[in-house]
Formats: C-alpha cells, structure tokens, sequence
C-alpha cells in the first residue's frame, strides 16, 4: 500500500484475521502450521472494541482476512461497524461462505472492497490446489461482486505449478472483466515455508511470467490493473517489510494475539500481547513485542551502518530468522548479509526438486504432523 | 475532459482527524493529501464539470490564479484512476 507522505508509527493498517477455519488446503497458506490448535476465536464484542480502539490510534484500511472470514456469522455486523466509523473495508476472501445474497447484505452494511483469490484459470488445477472444488463457485462470486458494483480484484498466488498458466490466468481475468489483478508470487512462510522447494519457480519461469504480464499489461492498460510481485529470493535487495516493524501494520489473530505481520508468532523469545488482556494503545505504543524491531536501534552488522537501512528496515524478521535462526540478522535475501548463500542454497535446492514430490496440502491432518 | 467529474466506483475521499489531513482511500491503499488537492477533490461530486469546478474553487479564493493548477491536478488524478467523467 502506499501511504505517502503519512507520518509514521500509527497503526494505518489494521488486518483482522477472524478465524483460522477455511474449507481450502492451499499449500502456500500463511496461516501457522499449529493453527488447529489455535480454537479459541475472539467473539463479536471484543472485534467491535478493537476495531474503535485501533481506529482511534489512526487505523484507516481494514483487513478482514483468515482462513476464510466468510465462515464468521457476525460478518456484517463487524462490517457495518467499520464503516460506521469511517475505516475503508477490505474483504479477503476464497469466496467459499459467499452468495450473491450475502454479498448484497454485506454491500448494505457498508463493507468498501471485497478480493476474490483464485488458484488457476481453470477448474483441474485450481481444484487439485485448492484440495477441494471450488473454481465454479468462485466465477459465480466473481460475478456477483462486479454486479454489485463493486471494482472486481481478482488475486492469483503464484508458484511453480501455475506461474506457466499465467495468460490463460489473465485471459480469463479479461474475461470477468477485472478492474485489478494481483498476481503475487507465493512467500514462503507458514504452509508455503514447509513446501519452498516445491513452490518456488524457476528463474526461467518467472522470466516467461513477467513477460506475459507485461504484454497484458499493454494490452489492456487502462481497463485492467496488473500487478506483478516477484518472490524476493530472486533479489539482492530485501522487500521492506510491514514498512518496518511496528509502523503501519497491526495484525490481529483470530484468537486475539496482536502482531506486527502474521507471520510473526512464529518467531521464538518474544512474547505478543492479546487483546483479551491489553488496549490497543498499550499494545501498538508500550509493548516489548511491538517495540523489539521497531526503527533502527536493534540492527547488527552489515545493516547498523548501512545507508539503504531506511529504505528496507533490513528486511523481514521471519525470513532472517527461518534462513538463519537468528530474527536480528539482516534479511539473508541482501547480497550484504554473511548469509545470502542460504538464499542462493534454497534456490538450488528447488531448482533440483522434481515436480512429482507431493504438495503438503494444509489440513487438519497435515497440521497434526507437522506441528508435532 | 467534458462531462461531470466524480470519485471512480471504489474510492473515498475523507477526513482523517488521527493525521490532521483528508486522504483518499481505495482497495488497500491511501494517499494523503494536501489543502489545495483536497479542496479539489471536494468538489469532484459529481455535479460539475471540470469548469465548474474550477468557477466554485475561484468563488472560495477570489484573486489567486488557479486555473492551471485545478487542470494539472484534475488530468493526473484521472491518469491515477480516481476520478471518473460521465
Ligand atoms: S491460503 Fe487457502 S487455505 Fe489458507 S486461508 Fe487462504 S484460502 Fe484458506
Ligand atoms: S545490509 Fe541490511 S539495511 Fe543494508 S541493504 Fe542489506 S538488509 Fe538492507
């Protein structure tokens, strides 16, 4: 998101993770690999009191995201809230919980943006990847949210299995007559971490993607917004993550552990602290978990005396900490970091992983597995 | 640039009393904006055309030479996609 010129440390974004419960198995899911053990959701009035907690810190843009949020019956009533006092709603959903009736109720209550994801452009692989069938009802909801007048956002993960599939995944954009397109290569956290060498494409399929994108990029400039997210493997510089720690995001997780990103629970040593016990004020402002990377003073070599720090913040805390063990570490992704080898590593190692090795589907069995 | 100007399907225009400034939002995203480009955009409701828009402006800051400034900004907020003539 840009947010130019906003003065910095207010919590702007405030991203509602209402549940972990989804019907799908995507094996990129960014949702924790524990998150059957995660039950206890927060109820209807404490999303309500944290939604005009953070509203009144500065929260402009809200997330409501998952699992699938679709599958929270209050919904509309956290929406109208939202829009009562003044937050511009997205709604981030799989479109499964979803009818063109709920999407009128949703409209009425006030909800601003709703992002449809997609797996492929076409049922076989979009259904094998999502590990349920979903791709017709997903057209139907497509649909339905550009009937409603809503502008029609249609999200693509990408990854090895589908990045080859991208024009006909723009065509049938074109199709539905997409206003925005969000084509973003999966990040390997969560479910996506535990399938990285499987997910990751090839220099050479990332090349033959970018240079699809452009070409519908051009031919349909004006109609149809493309974006393309590379994934920062292939970089020598860091993606500035969260725009630092602590600056503009605040995540809340369904069962109310407030977060700088949702991938952050899963870094050890550091505690966050739950809405259930603490404001908002005290969380985003006094908090040692919100303050631990925030600005610059936490920075180690290469990045405390590098002048790109305040472009990048050093990168993300959860890629330095799952490629060195150590969140304080600059983002390995950097060609300065001691550790960039570890990314280069990774890059051969998907390179030399045949296509047959199973997709870890994410699923309550899987979940079991892998979280011991 | 004929027709009457308005915000595109999506965007909102409003006042952010945390940031002391309007902004305008859309799908995961926000600018904020300074005086003059929020006073404009007050007027792009729908009811006047970029003429009108710039008479209205005119009436509230008689004497200053705005008309470049009202057109420049209009084109680019067009380009940018959040604004629709109909
Ligand atoms: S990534 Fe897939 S499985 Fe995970 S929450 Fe989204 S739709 Fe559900
Ligand atoms: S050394 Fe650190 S601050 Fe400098 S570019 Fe690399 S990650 Fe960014």
């Amino acid at each position: 998101m840009s947010v130019a010129g906003c003065a910095p440390s207010r919590p702007l974004w405030l991203l509602a993770e209402l549940t972990y419960a989804c019907p799908l198995q995507c094996p990129y899911c960014s949702n924790p690999l524990d998150y059957g053990q995660i039950k206890d959701e927060l109820d209807t009035a404490t999303w309500l009191r944290v939604l005009r907690e953070a509203r009144a810190l500065g929260a402009a843009q809200l997330g409501l995201s998952g699992g699938e949020p679709a599958t929270r019956p209050d919904l509309e009533v956290l929406v109208a809230e939202a829009r009562r006092l003044g937050y511009y709603s997205n709604l981030i959903t799989s479109g499964i919980g979803l009818d063109a009736e709920r999407i009128g109720r949703l409209r009425a209550a006030g909800l601003d943006h709703i992002q449809v994801s997609f797996q492929a452009s076409g049922a076989e692989l979009n259904d094998h990847l999502a590990g349920t069938r979903a791709f017709q009802h997903k057209l139907d909801i497509a649909r339905a949210v550009k009937a409603a007048g809503y502008p029609m956002v249609l999200c693509f993960v990408l990854h090895r299995d589908n990045i080859d599939d991208m024009d006909a995944v723009l065509a049938l954009a074109a199709e539905l007559q997409a206003d925005y397109v969000e084509l973003a290569t999966a990040q390997y956290y969560g479910w996506a971490w535990v399938n990285r060498d499987r997910l990751m494409p090839s220099r050479e399929q990332l090349a033959r993607g970018e240079a699809v994108a452009h070409a519908w990029q051009a031919r349909l400039q004006g109609r149809m917004k493309i974006y393309y997210v590379v994934p920062d493997y292939y970089e020598t510089r860091p993606k500035a993550c969260m725009n630092g720690w602590g600056s503009i995001f605040l995540t809340i997780a369904p069962d109310g552990t407030a977060l700088p990103c949702h991938s952050a629970r899963s870094l050890p040593g550091l505690s966050f602290p739950n809405v259930r016990e603490h404001g908002i004020d005290w969380i985003w402002n006094e908090s040692p978990g919100f303050n631990r990377f925030r600005g610059f003073e936490w920075m180690r070599e290469p990045c405390r005396s590098c002048d790109e720090k305040e472009r990048d913040f050093g990168g993300c805390r959860c890629q330095a900490y799952l490629l060195t063990g150590d969140a304080s570490q600059a983002d390995p992704v950097c060609d300065k970091s001691p550790h960039h080898g570890r990314v280069l590593a990774a890059i051969e190692a998907a390179a030399s992983t045949p296509s047959e090795k199973p997709l870890i589907f994410r699923n309550p069995r899987n979940a079991r597995t892998l979280s011991g | 640039m004929s027709g009457t100007v308005r915000l595109a399907p999506g965007y909102r225009f409003q006042w952010e009393p945390a940031q002391d400034c309007h902004v305008l939002l859309y799908p995961e995203g926000m600018v904020k904006l300074n005086a003059p480009a929020a006073a404009i955009l007050e007027h792009c409701d729908g009811s006047r055309d970029a003429a009108g828009i710039l008479a209205a402006l005119q009436a509230r800051f008689p004497g200053v030479e705005l008309a470049d400034d009202v057109h420049r900004f209009l084109e680019v907020a067009h380009e940018r996609g959040w604004l629709r003539t109909v």
